[in-house]
């Protein structure tokens, strides 16, 4: 696949501060690209440069193999994390004056039907409920039908139902192939969506590839769960990592049947023992080894 | 520059003002209710007190009879010409020359009899000679409403523009707006329009609704004093544009607004005269669009001044109004 996007050494200082250094970043035509990293990572920045909302200290950026422009504008669409509509507006008053910003437009119709907007279109953008709003935005970035569409946090906020169908629509937007760059806090959104993924810190990429790629190339163990109530203090053997979380130990260990016999051996109950795969949760933490929202 | 995109903004920019129905009141009801509140201040029986002025110097005033009359102010002067003209609109109920021995009065005014009889009871061994102008009361809120109407047009504009401006900085609006193809030019053109024609036109409904009312004089036409309006809230918008230009915080906005407006209101008129106060305020308001709009509008309706009579004001605000867009401009940010 070609690069839509290229980042090219991307620099970024704030007041003596480097906010990205040195990062190169390629977003391949018809991908879902997820961005995460911590708070303070530089991601955000990384995005806004990307989108052309900031200007970087140094470093190249290409959009089909040409320096941002005009063409650039027109071809992107952008949903912040929040962003505050003109107040008294209706959702197709706001689509309609977005609209008129681009040359080429979708059907106000299409666009309703492909985010769900349905009654709610003509209500003042005041009365909306969360999960409307961002369907909302998400309709506004994508009114001019964009090659390239920016998903900053997008489902930050939402319950777990109006998540899930937020999902749903940005499924539907891949299947028409377009090219995704999203933010995201959710390990678990970045898994379901996007088809590649990189890690940030300290302003630099220091992991990237497929979800799977990534979990296959950095762990080879499970994790069993256990709750704290059920597992004594007994000393397990060293070839068993013992992580000590809130109202959970998590074990990890490459070879459970032997894990098993050990926790069994100590006469453990093992009646609310869970087994689960490594998650990028886990891979966040083991790279940069802070949570997610600190 | 596209001018899909402008309309777009001007419109919706304008269905948020509309539909904001507590703005909308006061920008309509503040003003009316100013003017109606100063017209029954001052049209009732108010104190008895008659304004003399008097010609020279104060040293030259004799102890006579007349300058002991209790319930009358004496008012120095040395503008002859201004002073007719204040007795021409019942500003003064007499001017008297005590040197020249001779006063004016207005043949019309009640009050210019009363003080014409005083005089002659109290300086009777004196040869004073009688002198007459004619004019039209001017009261006191027919000289203020064009400063009302200034003042209430200067709030709006600033505060229409700058305030919201900000406000639409810092909720991301104009962040926004930065990832579309939409230019600074267009959007601040947007706002400027919008926030004309809706300030020119509740500044006519308050005029014709004040005037259906209590009824003002206007010796002028009604097309320059529209225009005088026009280029003086345009003048004002782009002051507002400097303010909202950078401003990050709607504190920050108001602070630097209400620092603009407040010695503006004060220095420019809108309550009494400019005359007597130190001559650097007087040079200090000059600078001030809000001074050049009232005496400008003044002007045409007090005086019946034409476009030719009042182009120094007209240009004054031109070139605020180009100085201020092109800082305003120059300084835009969008974030």
């Amino acid at each position: 696949m070609t690069a839509l996007l290229e980042a090219h050494r991307l620099v970024k200082h704030f007041r003596g501060v480097k906010a990205v250094d040195d990062l190169d970043l390629a977003i391949p035509t018809g991908c879902c690209f997820g961005l995460l990293g911590p708070n303070g990572a530089g991601k955000t920045t990384t995005v806004e440069i990307l989108e052309g909302i900031q200007e970087p200290t140094s470093g190249l950026i290409r959009y089909r193999g040409e320096p941002l422009g005009s063409r650039f504008r027109q071809d992107i669409g952008i949903m912040f994390q929040s962003t505050a509509l003109q107040d008294y507006i209706t959702g197709r008053e706001n689509l309609r004056m977005f609209g008129s910003f681009y040359r080429r437009t979708l059907p106000l119709a299409e666009l309703s039907d492909a985010c769900a907007l349905g009654e709610f279109i003509d209500r003042d953008t005041r009365k909306l409920s969360g999960g409307q709003r961002q369907r909302l935005l998400l309709a506004i970035a994508l009114v001019n039908d964009p090659e390239l569409l920016f998903l900053d946090e997008p489902t930050t906020g939402l319950d777990p139902q109006a998540r899930r169908n937020f999902w749903e629509l940005v499924h539907r937007i891949k299947a028409r192939g377009k090219t995704l760059l999203l933010t995201t806090h959710y390990m678990e959104e970045a898994y379901h969506l996007c088809d590649e993924i990189a890690i940030m810190d300290h302003g630099r990429i220091i992991a990237q590839g497929t979800p799977r790629e990534l979990l296959e190339e950095h762990f080879d163990d499970v994790v069993l769960e256990l709750p704290q109530a059920d597992f004594r203090d007994l000393p397990l053997p060293s070839w068993l990592t013992v992580m000590h979380c809130r109202d959970t130990v998590e074990i990890l260990t490459r070879d459970v049947n032997a894990a098993i016999r050990e926790l069994l051996a100590r006469d453990i109950s093992l009646a609310r023992l869970q087994i689960r795969p490594r998650t990028l949760e886990d891979l966040f933490l083991e790279l940069t080894g802070r949570e997610l929202r600190a | 520059m596209s001018f899909r995109r402008f309309w777009a903004l001007f419109l919706c920019r304008n269905l948020e003002f509309l539909r904001d129905r507590s703005s909308l009141t006061w920008n309509l009801l503040f003003p009316l209710s100013l003017i109606a509140g100063f017209a029954f201040a001052f049209s009732g029986p108010g104190l008895d007190l008659y304004k003399v002025g008097v010609l020279g110097d104060p040293s030259d005033w004799n102890d006579s009879g007349f300058f002991k009359t209790r319930y009358i102010q004496f008012i120095p002067t040395a503008d002859l010409p201004a002073a007719l003209t204040k007795v021409q609109r019942h500003q003064l109920d007499m001017l008297f020359d005590p040197v020249g021995q001779r006063y004016w009065i207005n043949d019309e005014s009640p009050k210019g009899y009363v003080l014409e009889r005083l005089l002659r009871g109290t300086e009777r061994n004196s040869t004073l000679s009688k002198q007459t102008v004619s004019g039209r009361v001017i009261r006191y809120v027919d000289w203020v409403m064009p400063g009302v109407l200034a003042m209430n047009m200067m709030f709006s504009c600033l505060f229409g523009v700058g305030y919201v401006i900000v406000r639409y900085r810092k909720n991301g609006m104009l962040k926004r707006l930065k990832a579309t193809p939409l230019t600074p030019l267009e959007f601040l053109s947007a706002q400027i329009a919008s926030r004309l024609w809706l300030i020119l036109a509740s500044t006519v409904l308050v005029f014709v609704g004040t005037d259906w009312v209590i009824g003002f004089p206007m010796f002028g036409s009604y097309l320059d004093l529209f225009i005088v309006f026009a280029v003086g809230a345009i003048s004002l918008i782009s002051l507002g544009l400097v303010v909202a230009a950078r401003a990050t915080s709607e504190e920050l906005a108001a602070g630097l607004l209400n620092v603009l407006s407040w010695p503006m209101t004060f220095l420019s008129g809108v309550w009494f005269s400019l005359e007597g106060v130190r001559p650097f305020l007087q040079k200090a308001a000059q600078l001030a669009p809000l001074t050049h709009i009232i005496d400008a509008a003044r002007a045409i309706m007090l005086d019946g001044a034409g476009l030719m009579d009042i182009s120094g004001h007209l240009l004054a605000l031109t070139a605020m109004s180009i100085g201020f867009m092109a800082v305003g401009a120059w300084m835009f940010r969008w974030e």
